[in-house]
């Protein structure tokens, strides 16, 4: 856990009117660092599910062509999953990946990422998520991650004693 | 709304309105767990304020803060639930980047 050092900021910017979801984050890494963690399982394993073990990797082939899949078990016992393919993978620079959550199945979003090399061997992580409509992204983001990618964090309060005892 | 997401975006708010879950809490208790002065924290509660997340009341000079439950209710939205978890998933990826080595 981070003990000192001041956490950095998540910028989340979704525009009205336009079906995208941006967000900025900062590392104190350098970029060929921060994108071998998003490329081998075994580290993208360790931080993806943000801390809860019952994330199963089925697929996961961070290269141009491959493939994800990935199960979730919500505190509900319900198992959610989510899947897509990389469309394009530059080592150290830039993805694009398709997202679909099953249970919300044939509306897919088209998510890129820039790793973006900062000076003191720092990474600027850039993400462009765009949906097919307003309803999608609202819905997927609300419904899927909510109660899929996230189930153990449902109540906020929950959320949010989590995050205090991590300071 | 905006602002009550600004006032969510630092980790310091998001740890006294945690605080403030529990109960009503003086802004010196408040400051306790922080490296911080007491008019930092006082700052980041006029935030909250401001945002509507928290309230204080006139209790002689003691003037607890509490929290807003139903403002927080509000901001269990979409943008909020991808937001806490990202935030999650890169303090995870913080945390990683520390444990291994560089190559």
């Amino acid at each position: 856990m981070s003990t000192s050092r001041t956490t950095n900021p998540l910028t989340v910017t979704a525009p009205e009117g336009l079906p995208f979801i941006d967000f900025e984050r900062e590392f104190d890494h350098p970029v060929e660092k921060v994108f071998r963690a998003h490329q081998d399982s075994d580290l993208f394993r360790q931080w993806i599910g943000a801390g809860s073990d019952d994330l199963t990797l089925e697929a996961h082939e961070f290269r141009t062509g491959g493939r994800y899949r990935f199960v979730q078990q919500g505190e509900d016992g319900e198992a959610y999953a989510f899947n897509g393919v990389y469309h394009v993978v530059r080592d150290n620079e830039f993805a694009i990946q398709t997202f679909e959550f099953e249970g919300y199945p044939d509306v897919v979003s088209i998510e890129s990422i820039t790793f973006e090399r900062l000076d003191g061997g720092r990474t600027r992580l850039r993400g462009h998520a765009v949906y097919p409509t307003m309803e999608a992204r609202d819905g997927m983001v609300g419904s899927g991650m909510e109660t899929g990618m996230n189930a153990g964090y449902a109540k906020l309060d929950d959320v949010l004693d989590g995050i205090e005892g991590a300071l | 709304m905006d602002r009550a997401f600004t006032a969510l975006g630092d980790p310091v708010r998001r740890a006294i309105l945690a605080r403030l879950s529990t109960g009503p809490v003086t802004v010196n208790d408040l400051a306790e767990p922080f490296d911080m002065t007491k008019q930092a924290v006082s700052k980041h509660i006029q935030v909250l304020e401001q945002a509507d997340l928290v309230t204080r009341t006139r209790d002689a000079q003691r003037r607890p803060v509490h929290l807003n439950p139903s403002a927080l209710e509000e901001l269990t939205s979409w943008i909020d639930h991808y937001r806490l978890i990202h935030e999650r998933r890169f303090r995870s990826l913080d945390d990683l980047l520390d444990r291994i080595p560089d190559e």
